[in-house]
């Protein structure tokens, strides 16, 4: 207990450097506790994405590219789920709802989605939450669009506006049916999620789009080609307009495919299509695929059985993945970031350690007298390599807690600043196993780091003897 | 027994240096107040720190107060030093992060064996003892950074003292001090040894002091390693 005191006065003693020392480590050991919090608010809130979905389904392929088409608006499948078959799953009587989706078209870089009523009315986001208008309403109308918050505030598009939306996802398509315009009907509120960066469509809309031409097709065996809308255009005796060039927002990708599609429509459109899109609506249009699907079941004991039953669909084939495994699965390719960064404020708090054990140390020098002194009143060596262990071990674990009561503060301060301006969630939580760990082993790193002053304190002490030279 | 010190052939070098000490015979009654003298350099702070067991003796015996110290652990030694030796420094004797008080109390509180001799008197009342004594009782509460130096030697007197050891060792404890403030120190640390019967070694280079001691020892004369 000598020795704790001891140590305690000399670091008070010192308490400008002892508290430059603790305060790099308190910061660092912050940022390494703050860095594992959001890391975990990161990761609920990307398994959170999209809530009480419990099947997703779209064409066989890759289950993360299934999450990425379907969640987060990014790439396309290569097929399509027919009509029929999604309905046919939709009337399982083990299914509560779906949402249907109809995706591959973009405009000025985010994402045209084809649904209907039932994704206003399921889609749960963030432990629940439901999709909310901010403005106006949902389409419903083959015309109508409802824009994601993101949408609206980076385009600067207000309800009325009307907007043109290009066939393929990638920038190039920059093909503008301006007498095909679709008008801004709602906005969404902001959710934090990719719904915010989409563009909402009816499903009839979305097979307005790929009408080559802007007119319907002809044909209704139930596919619609570029041929045949093309050719379904000339007959309407419409005059087409020289197509406006849109300026492509330099976010998206090209896709060669579809530019090269998108140019002979051009070349079409120029050479003088005619077609009418006159007072087509929604009950005009029939809706020939999806993209994919989200699937609520009644019972969610149902879902496994389901999922096996949609896998083992013979007819198309068709792939349901549990979201929640699926996002984990995608996380967890994305552990090598979490890795990375965790290592970095590893060195970080190795750093603010050694600016510890550097203080330590070049304090020996002007504390060799104490340390006579100590020697000569009966301390022994290993008193002497006790104390400046115990010293660093104190510096180090009040560090830690400094830390550790940083982390909280600035939690409490900044948790709902970062709700209201990322829609990132870091949940405020008693220390857990994580902390406790980081923390145990910052001391148990102040520990031993203590030796180094303290052995060579051990050997000037012994060979100093009672003789103090400066 | 009777003998406080009694040194047969020590020799003693630093690391691999030179010899520092080599003394074939000296030895001390217990209750003697001894003055010892010798140039600088001459190993006068080496012997004293032979003496309290902080070096160990590379040949030759050492006992202290009956202790043959060539015998003891490391830890046995430190131990040793705690319980029954008091030692002053030639000045800047003080822990600067401790109070007066904590400077005084630091043995006691070291080692349980020289607690034991406070002989039931409380840690604080005996410091406040010696320390009024000494005529420091008023700075006990005092961080000693705001003392002077005569008054932090007679706290490192004080803290010698404590627990009434048997043999009290002294560095040059007064060089730093004028005359007066000499003379003074010395009769109030020769009444505390009377007191408590202990054995004084005092070191000094000032052969003007020399009178006041029972008995003189000149280093060069006892300790035949050459320089
Ligand atoms: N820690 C040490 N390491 C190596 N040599 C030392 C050490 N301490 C003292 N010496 C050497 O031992 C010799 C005796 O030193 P010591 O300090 O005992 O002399 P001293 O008589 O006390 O001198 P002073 O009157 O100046 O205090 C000197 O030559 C000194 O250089
Ligand atoms: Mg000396």
């Amino acid at each position: 207990m000598l020795v704790l005191d001891l140590a305690l006065k000399s670091l008070r003693n010192r308490a400008f450097s002892t508290s430059l020392t603790v305060g790099s480590i308190a910061l660092s050991v912050a940022l390494l506790i703050g860095v594992e919090n959001v890391r975990v608010g990161m990761r609920e809130s990307f398994s959170n994405t999209i809530s009480q979905t419990d099947l997703i389904v779209g064409t066989k392929g890759g289950t993360i590219q299934l999450l990425l088409y379907s969640v987060f608006g990014m790439g396309a499948p290569t097929e399509n789920v027919s009509w029929e078959a999604y309905r046919q799953w939709a009337e399982h009587p083990a299914v509560a709802w779906t949402i249907p989706y109809s995706l591959g078209d973009s405009h000025r870089g985010f994402r045209v989605i084809g649904t209907n009523d039932d994704f206003y009315r399921h889609y749960r986001y963030r432990g629940g939450q439901e999709i909310a208008l901010a403005e106006g309403r949902a389409s419903e109308n083959l015309y109508d669009v409802t824009l994601g918050a993101d949408v609206a505030s980076e385009l600067n598009y207000t309800m009325g506006d009307e907007i043109a939306v290009t066939h393929g996802i990638g920038e190039v398509g920059f093909l503008v049916h301006d007498h095909m315009p679709f008008t801004v009907v709602g906005v969404l509120a902001k959710t934090f999620t990719p719904v915010d960066r989409a563009i909402y469509v009816t499903l009839e809309g979305m097979e307005a789009i790929h009408w080559e031409g802007g007119a319907p097709p002809a044909s209704d065996d139930g596919h619609v080609h570029d041929e045949e809308a093309e050719a379904a255009s000339v007959d309407n005796g419409h005059v087409h307009d020289e197509e406006d060039e849109e300026v492509a927002d330099d976010d998206g990708h090209a896709d060669d495919d579809h530019a090269h599609e998108v140019e002979t429509e051009v070349a079409a459109a120029d050479d003088g299509h005619v077609h009418s899109e006159a007072d087509l609506s929604i009950e005009d249009v029939e809706v020939t695929q999806v993209t994919s699907f989200f699937v609520g079941t009644t019972d969610r004991r149902d879902v496994l059985m389901l999922q096996r039953e949609i896998n083992d669909f013979e007819d198309e084939p068709m792939m349901a993945v549990i979201p929640g495994v699926a996002l984990n699965e995608m996380w967890r390719s994305l552990g090598y970031a979490e890795t990375g960064l965790r290592l970095v404020t590893i060195f970080v708090v190795m750093v603010g350690l050694l600016g510890m054990l550097v203080s330590l140390y070049t304090s020996l020098d002007e504390r060799r007298r104490e340390m006579a002194i100590l020697r000569a009143v009966g301390a022994g060596p290993r008193r002497i390599v006790a104390l400046l262990v115990l010293e660093s071990v104190c510096l180090a674990a009040a560090g830690a807690l400094a830390g550790l009561a940083l982390v909280y503060v600035l939690l409490s301060v900044g948790q709902s600043i970062v709700e209201a301006q990322v829609g990132l969630f870091i949940p405020i939580r008693p220390p857990g196993f994580v902390e406790l760990l980081f923390m145990g082993a910052v001391v148990t790193a102040g520990f031993l780091m203590g030796f180094v002053p303290a052995l060579k304190a051990y050997r000037t002490a012994l060979h100093d003897g009672l003789t103090v030279r400066v | 027994m009777s003998l406080a010190i009694d040194i047969r052939n020590l020799r003693y070098r630093y690391g691999g240096g030179p010899w520092v000490l080599d003394i074939p015979e000296l030895t001390l009654e217990r209750g003697t107040r001894a003055f010892l003298f010798g140039p600088s350099g001459s190993g006068k702070t080496t012997l004293l720190g032979v003496l309290a067991g902080v070096l160990e003796a590379n040949e030759g015996e050492v006992t202290v107060l009956g202790e043959d110290l060539g015998s003891l652990s490391g830890a046995r030694r430190d131990a040793f030093r705690a319980e029954h030796i008091g030692y002053v420094f030639q000045m800047f004797n003080l822990i600067p992060y401790l109070s007066v008080l904590d400077n005084i109390t630091l043995p006691v509180r070291m080692h349980a064996g020289r607690r034991a001799r406070l002989d039931g008197a409380g840690v604080k009342e005996s410091a406040a003892l010696l320390a009024g004594q000494l005529h420091i009782g008023d700075l006990l509460k005092k961080p000693v950074t705001e003392l002077s130096v005569g008054q932090q030697q007679r706290v490192a007197a004080c803290r010698a003292l404590i627990g009434a050891p048997e043999l009290i060792v002294a560095d040059e404890p007064t060089s730093s001090l004028d005359f007066d403030r000499r003379e003074d120190f010395l009769e109030l640390l020769f009444q505390e040894c009377e007191r408590a019967g202990a054995t004084l070694v005092f070191v000094s280079h000032d052969r003007t002091l020399e009178g006041m001691f029972s008995r003189t020892i000149s280093l060069p004369d006892v300790n035949t390693a050459v320089h």
